[in-house]
């Protein structure tokens, strides 16, 4: 372990702010990325039903 | 060998396979993601030593390498799937280049944002125009540029063959980026780690080449996601997209 307590951990001898800054955004970014796929799929599956239901009410 | 990658080619080139392959290849992508991004940086943050010059701020490391690696692998990847749609009209893969353009450019705002936040720390700014960094900043507008080009043309197909020029072009860029702490003085140092050779301690090393693998496999993830996606969307009118979705 490179550190004594957890609020060396945080701290990060002085760039604390800079890690856990750039570690944060990352995390935003790629849970992003993951979310907006998921999103579409159901969006997408929706849409496919209500399509196939009017189709079948008009025939 | 040869016979088995052009099956591959094949059988990848239909959507229908590609999207019932992909959904049973998910599950153990992610598990590898899971098990080497995670014990990747808690290993880096951590338990690796500080670095005896930088201290801690060496420690976005960890996130800076595998972002380039993939900003830089992603746009390479999204190049071929280019030719690809030029050469053989391959419809799989003008889906594929499309969904990879708002990953890439992800990776590559990351990178240069982290890159950005471990430079104050360390140069005392958070930008200068050398050509590493200035090389990277056009990799991003790249990516811009294909994925405007992907929402400006209304026809898929064309879209595709449109975006697949372009790519193709800012391709040379990305031995720019590769070489360009080599041919020019930059601030931005070396690379550490190469194919043979590495510069770095191993308490340090390995929890980087962790999430080096582990990002690579994030980023099959998060493209195999996107690109099943778009085949739901683009095969919606096919007997087995409705088979699907009625069952």
């Amino acid at each position: 372990m490179a550190f004594e307590t957890f609020a060396d951990f945080i701290a990060m001898g002085k760039h604390g702010p800079f890690v856990w800054s750039a570690y944060g955004i990352s995390l935003i970014i790629i849970l992003a990325n993951i979310i907006a796929p998921i999103q579409r799929k159901k969006a997408l599956l929706n849409e496919i039903k209500r399509k196939i239901k009017r189709e079948k009410l008009e025939s | 060998m040869f016979q088995t990658i052009k099956r591959l080619y094949h059988q990848f080139g239909s959507p229908r396979y590609f999207y019932e392959m992909t959904g049973k290849m998910q599950p153990w992508l992610i598990a590898g993601t899971v098990l080497l991004v995670i014990p990747g940086l808690i290993w880096g943050l951590l338990f690796a030593p500080p670095d005896y010059l930088q201290g801690n701020s060496y420690r976005i490391m960890y996130i800076h390498v595998p972002s380039a690696s993939l900003a830089m692998g992603g746009y390479v990847m999204m190049a071929v799937a280019g030719v690809i749609v030029l050469v053989w009209r391959m419809k799989m893969a003008e889906m594929v280049a499309r969904c990879i353009a708002p990953i890439g450019a992800s990776f590559a705002f990351l990178c240069l944002v982290t890159g950005a936040i471990w430079g104050k720390p360390t140069w005392g700014t958070w930008w200068v125009w050398d050509a590493r960094l200035t090389s990277m900043l056009i990799l991003l507008f790249l990516y811009i540029g294909v994925m405007a080009l992907n929402m400006a043309i209304e026809n898929p197909q064309t879209a595709a063959r449109a975006t697949a020029v372009l790519s193709i072009v800012g391709a040379v860029n990305i031995p720019i980026i590769k070489y360009s702490v080599e041919w020019w003085n930059t601030l931005h140092q070396p690379a550490s780690i190469t194919l043979t050779s590495s510069s770095m301690a191993p308490e340090m090393l390995i929890p980087l080449l962790m999430c080096i693998f582990g990002f690579y496999f994030l980023f099959a993830v998060l493209l195999i996601m996107a690109t099943r996606c778009e085949v739901l969307a683009r095969e919606q009118r096919s007997a087995w997209v409705r088979q699907l979705v009625g069952e």
